[in-house]
Order: structure tokens, then C-alpha cells, then sequence
């Protein structure tokens, strides 16, 4: 299909404005509210020149390129640690039986480009945490589609840790919004999700909410142990107690071994057997060691859909887009609220305060520790200083435990501890949040 | 929003330049840093760093009862913290083979707070705290040894003579299986 025919009705959108145009009156939260100006020159930047990522290629990921090649995105990146298991066919839908055990992000790619033709996406087959600051900041924007909060707040913490800062008149430094990558996170579980829209430093991150995500509810091990109700009881009692105890000498086997899995299902087994519980099977047994919550492909659908649409309206600025998370309730009736969640004051992703330093490469850490203290932006009582990519290490100097071990860092003069531009990370009893102090050698 | 992105685009040319290090603070590896620099240790308490003081994530808590039934033993617990800490509690681990109802011959802890009652505003602090206690004050209303328990709720003086037989080392049979205890106390 020639490319003007299958974007014709997405550049509707796009050449001419209308009255739920983005008219700047809602849905930026950008100070200077920015109108939607129509342009033609809109789809051939969607095309050639907005790059987007795609942080995972599972049940959202597929989804979520399926529809950002088909909105217009050209140039798609994708990241996904994942290989292709059998049991991810049946919504997964870019996968083929015979691309099991392939990496997901690149059987993704080479499915999108081979379908949606004009599409570049690049696969990225590693963890997240595997790339660096320079790779995740020439995104215009990024969306994820992940299953663990672990990997969310490490791709936030990052995309926060690259807002550079302006120095105003009075030399208060406000987040540079040119540096801002707006990130849209979507998520679900069973017939429930959320897709909620990001900007970090500028609107709640998804630190500011963690509260929202209860830490899992662990049982108590002396139940597991003594008084097992229940069939995840038992897996949990072969799995987290009875493995240490026969075989206290090895090292505990990965959750996806296999053999190892099969050893947990039989011993929990013979463990629901003298209790009388009923319901272990290897399935069950997999799905509790590896905490997995049930998936619907349905539900992928509709949340990659919004995001995917969240996406599009960012980048285009053509319509008012989500102020800032939006509930899908699809396990009792359906319910969708949307609603604005606020910065935690206290996030300790979002909310830290930076502060540039001239310090002289010679001044010893010692002599900075005690400017520190003097200058009245900072308010530190009794700092605690590391480094990330420290020259001797990354603790400077810490109180507590380590104050020994660290104490002879602070006669070391500053260019021997780290590089001009480091960001050291200070935390205090006196202050809630840590502190990163930004050094500029000067001469 | 394009006028914005192109800019962007321009800055981040110029920035490439800028040198940055591939490892990055996690917001577990913050929060530890504040936890342990505001740790309050009390007397009997010993942390070691054994991966060095860059590592604040992996550690050994040495506790060393003052008073109570495990006076004078020294045990020691691993405490392996995750990325995703204060979200998770850390784990914890006692290396010292012990006899104790709320630990069991393997090590693992049964301490409320390390499982069902952990709180993202519980620190480092209150785990110590916990471990101290547990062993100043051994309970039977939570067993990870069962028999220990037993023994510790029907004869209590019978109880604390084998733990303090433990303490000055040697073997003893716990379940099915011999275990050996190192000698921590003389007397
Ligand atoms: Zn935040």
C-alpha cells in the first residue's frame, strides 16, 4: 500500500484543525500552553524524524508497535531482554511457533517492518538496564509496556536523571522542558490496566505513586512452614524452605530452570498430599514461583491502544491528550475514571534538588563537606556523599557503619575522587530526599 | 510540540559530548545510603561490609546478645538488599547455625516485618532492631523449628540449657538431621 493512501486519514488529523484540536487550553501541562498549529510538514516528522521506544515486547509491546507503525511512527525502537516462549502464542501475536526461543524484540521488528512497509524498527535484544543515558536520550518519546515494578522504576529514575536544569534570574533552577522525554506507561493485570502519561520533573512520576503499588502481600514463612491452607502453600514451602535444606550447599537454581521447577512441583506435591490440599499441578507450581498474573489479551489491547494514541497526541500536540493516568476496571462491569495524580514533594526520583557547585580540584573533600554545610541552598547538617563512576570508588564519605572505612577520602583532594561534572549524591538526616550536587571544576 | 523536539534534537547533539557513566544510583541504592548513614547501632551490634564500602547492598549484621539465653553468642545474619528496596524488604539470611523456634536449622528468619508486616517506611534500623530482639527474646508463637517451639513453651528451663549447650559447640541432632553448632561461649 502506497504510504500517502495508508496515512490519508491520520493527516486529517494532522493538516487541519478542528474543535477538539489541542487548543492549548487544556491537556499541556507545559506553563506556555502550545496551540496545535496544522502543518503538512507533521506526518513526514512522525515518519522520518520523532524517535520512539518501546520498552518491552511482550503481551503490551506487540501491541503497542502494531499500532504506533500503523499511526505513522517511522522510526520505532524496541527493547525486550525476553526470548520467545511457547507459552506467550496465544496473545503475542507477532510471534509464530517457530520463532520460539528467538529474542521478542527482534522477531517484533522484522514482523512490524515486513507488514507495515516504510517502518524502521530497531531491536534492541538486552536488559534495560544495559543501555546508558545516551541511548535513552535522543527518544522524543517512550512508551513502556512492562510487567514488573522493578523495571518501571529503574526506566524512570533514568528518563528523570536526564532532565538538565536552567538557572533563573535569581539563580533557582527550573527543569529545562527541551530536555523533558515524555513517557507513557501501560499496564495490566487480568481483566484490569492503566495507562497513564509521565513527565518527569514536570508531573508525577512513577516514583511519586509507588505507594499505589502494595508490595506483594508475602506470607509469613512460619505459616509456610507449619500451617499451609493452600496450594501455593506448599509450592512456596519446596521452593523458599525445603530446597536450602536439602541441598544447603548449592546455589539456589534460576525460577525458569526447568528441572528445577519440576523438583518444587514434585515436592509440593508430596506436601499438599500429607495435608490434604488439593490443586498443585506444574502449572500452578511455575505460576507462583514466578509470580505470574494472569493475561488477557483483550485487555493488552485496549491499554496499548490508549497509550499508542497518548503517543501520537504528544508528539503532534493534535489533540488534548491524558492529564495523567486513566483506570481500566473490566473485572466487575466496566469502569474507566481518569485522573491527575500529583508530585510527591519527597519523590526521591523526581523531587531532588540539583545544585551546581564550582569547586576547585584541589580543595579537599573536607573543606567541600564544610562548604556544604555553610551554603544556605543546601541546609546539610551532617552530609553523607557518593558518587556514581567515582575515581576511588563510589562511596566518598558516608556516616554510620562506614564512616571508618571512609574517613580517609575527606583529606583526598577533589580531582583525585572524581571527574569534572559528577554528579555526587548527598543525603542527610536533616533533609527527606537526597541532594545531587553537580561539580564544575574551576581553575 | 515540533519546535520543542527539534531543539531537543539540537541539544542532545551538543550533550553526547558530555561524559557519563554507564552505572547509575537506583533509588534502592539512595535509600540505603540514607539508611545507613543515620544508623543508630545499639551496643552488641556489629556490621561488616565484606564487598566493601562501595557495596552498600550486600552486608553482615553480627548481633551479640547482652543478656537472655543467647548471651554471648554471636550470630551473624546476611543481608542482601534489592534494587527495588524499600519497595521489597531485604532478605535475610543467619549464617550462625542456632537453635531458636523462630529460626530454623537453614537459617531462615521468621520475623514479621522481613515478610508480611514490611512497610516501605520501615529502615535497616527496624530490621536490626527486630534481630536483636529476636534474640534476646525467643517466641513460640511464630516456629520455623517446630521443636525448639515445643520445647520452648513446655519446659522453658530444659530449653535454655540446650540452647546454651549449643552455644559452646559441638553436634546435635534437630529433626532427622546432625547439625554442628560452633563455639561461640565458654562457661
Ligand atoms: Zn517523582
Amino acid at each position: 500500500m502506497d504510504e500517502g493512501q495508508r496515512f490519508q486519514d491520520v493527516n486529517r488529523l494532522l493538516v487541519r484543525t478542528g474543535p477538539l484540536a489541542n487548543n492549548g487550553n487544556y491537556g499541556s501541562i507545559f506553563p506556555e500552553h502550545v496551540p496545535f498549529e496544522p502543518s503538512a510538514d507533521i506526518l513526514p516528522f512522525l515518519r522520518t524524524a520523532a524517535q520512539i521506544l518501546v520498552v518491552g515486547a511482550g503481551g503490551l509491546g506487540c501491541e503497542l508497535l502494531k499500532d504506533l507503525a500503523l499511526l505513522g511512527f517511522g522510526q520505532i525502537e524496541v527493547i525486550d531482554m525476553d526470548t520467545i516462549d511457547v507459552s506467550n502464542l496465544n496473545r503475542q501475536f507477532l510471534f509464530r511457533s517457530k520463532d520460539v526461543g528467538r529474542s521478542k524484540s527482534q522477531v517484533a521488528a522484522e514482523f512490524v517492518m515486513r507488514r507495515v512497509q516504510g517502518v524502521k524498527v530497531t531491536a534492541h535484544f538486552c536488559k534495560i538496564q544495559d543501555m546508558d543515558a545516551s541511548f535513552y536520550r535522543k527518544f522524543q518519546i517512550i512508551v513502556l509496556g512492562l510487567d514488573s515494578i522493578e523495571a518501571r522504576r529503574w526506566i524512570n529514575s533514568m528518563v528523570c536523571s536526564l532532565v538538565t536544569y536552567e538557572a533563573g534570574p535569581d539563580g533557582a533552577l527550573t527543569p529545562d522542558l527541551s530536555s523533558v522525554i515524555p513517557m507513557i506507561d501501560g499496564g495490566t493485570e487480568g481483566l484490569k490496566g492503566h495507562a497513564r502519561v509521565i513527565f518527569p520533573r514536570v508531573s508525577a512520576c512513577f516514583e511519586c505513586t509507588l505507594d499505589l503499588f502494595p508490595p506483594q502481600v508475602a506470607v509469613p514463612l512460619c505459616t509456610i512452614a507449619e500451617t499451609p491452607r493452600n496450594a501455593a502453600h506448599c509450592v512456596l514451602y519446596a521452593h523458599l524452605i525445603q530446597r536450602d535444606r536439602d541441598f544447603p550447599d548449592s546455589p539456589r537454581p534460576d525460577n525458569d530452570d526447568p528441572e528445577y521447577q519440576q523438583w518444587v512441583y514434585l515436592k509440593a506435591a508430596e506436601r499438599a498430599a500429607a495435608f490434604g490440599i488439593s490443586g498443585v499441578t506444574l502449572t500452578q507450581t511455575q505460576g507462583v514461583m514466578k509470580n505470574i498474573i494472569p493475561a488477557i489479551a483483550s485487555t493488552n489491547a485496549i491499554i496499548s491502544a490508549m497509550c499508542a494514541a497518548e503517543a501520537f497526541k504528544i508528539v503532534t500536540n493534535c489533540s488534548a491528550y491524558l492529564n495523567n493516568n486513566a483506570m481500566y476496571m473490566g473485572g466487575e462491569g466496566l469502569y474507566t475514571p481518569t485522573f491527575c495524580y500529583e508530585r510527591n514533594p519527597t519523590c526521591v526520583a523526581c523531587s531532588t534538588a540539583r545544585v551546581e557547585l564550582a569547586v576547585s580540584p584541589g580543595e579537599t573533600l573536607h573543606a567541600l563537606i564544610e562548604r556544604m554545610v555553610d551554603d544556605a541552598r543546601l541546609r546539610f547538617k551532617a552530609p553523607s556523599i557518593r558518587a556514581e563512576g567515582g575515581l576511588r570508588g563510589d562511596t566518598l564519605y558516608m556516616r554510620g557503619p562506614l564512616e571508618a572505612a571512609t574517613r580517609a577520602n575527606l583529606e583526598l583532594p577533589m580531582r583525585e575522587l572524581v571527574r569534572d561534572g559528577a554528579s555526587l549524591i548527598v543525603t542527610d538526616p536533616a533533609l527527606p530526599v537526597n541532594t545531587t550536587v553537580i561539580v564544575r571544576f574551576s581553575s | 510540540m515540533i519546535k520543542l523536539f527539534s531543539l531537543k534534537q539540537q541539544k542532545a547533539e551538543e550533550e553526547k559530548a558530555a561524559a557519563e557513566g554507564k552505572t547509575k544510583a537506583s533509588a534502592g541504592q539512595i535509600r540505603m545510603q540514607k539508611d545507613l548513614s543515620e544508623l543508630t547501632l545499639g551496643k552488641g551490634v556489629e556490621l561488616e561490609f565484606h564487598m566493601g564500602a562501595d557495596n552498600l547492598m550486600e552486608f553482615k549484621v553480627h548481633v551479640m546478645p547482652d543478656d537472655g539465653m543467647y548471651k554471648g553468642g554471636r550470630f551473624t545474619f546476611d543481608f542482601k538488599v534489592s534494587p527495588s528496596y524499600p519497595h521489597e524488604p531485604p532478605k535475610v539470611l543467619c549464617e550462625t547455625t542456632v537453635y531458636h523456634p523462630n529460626i530454623d536449622m537453614e537459617g531462615h528468619v521468621c520475623l514479621n516485618i522481613l515478610r508480611e508486616d514490611w512497610k516501605p517506611v520501615l529502615t535497616i534500623n527496624s530490621v536490626i532492631y527486630g534481630l536483636t530482639f529476636l534474640m534476646l527474646e525467643p517466641n513460640a508463637d511464630d516456629p520455623l523449628n517446630k521443636e525448639a517451639a515445643t520445647m520452648l513453651e513446655q519446659n522453658r528451663k530444659q530449653f535454655e540449657q540446650i540452647v546454651r549447650r549449643t552455644l559452646r559447640g559441638g553436634q546435635m541432632k534437630v529433626g532427622a538431621q546432625t547439625y554442628s553448632f560452633a563455639s561461640l561461649v565458654r562457661d
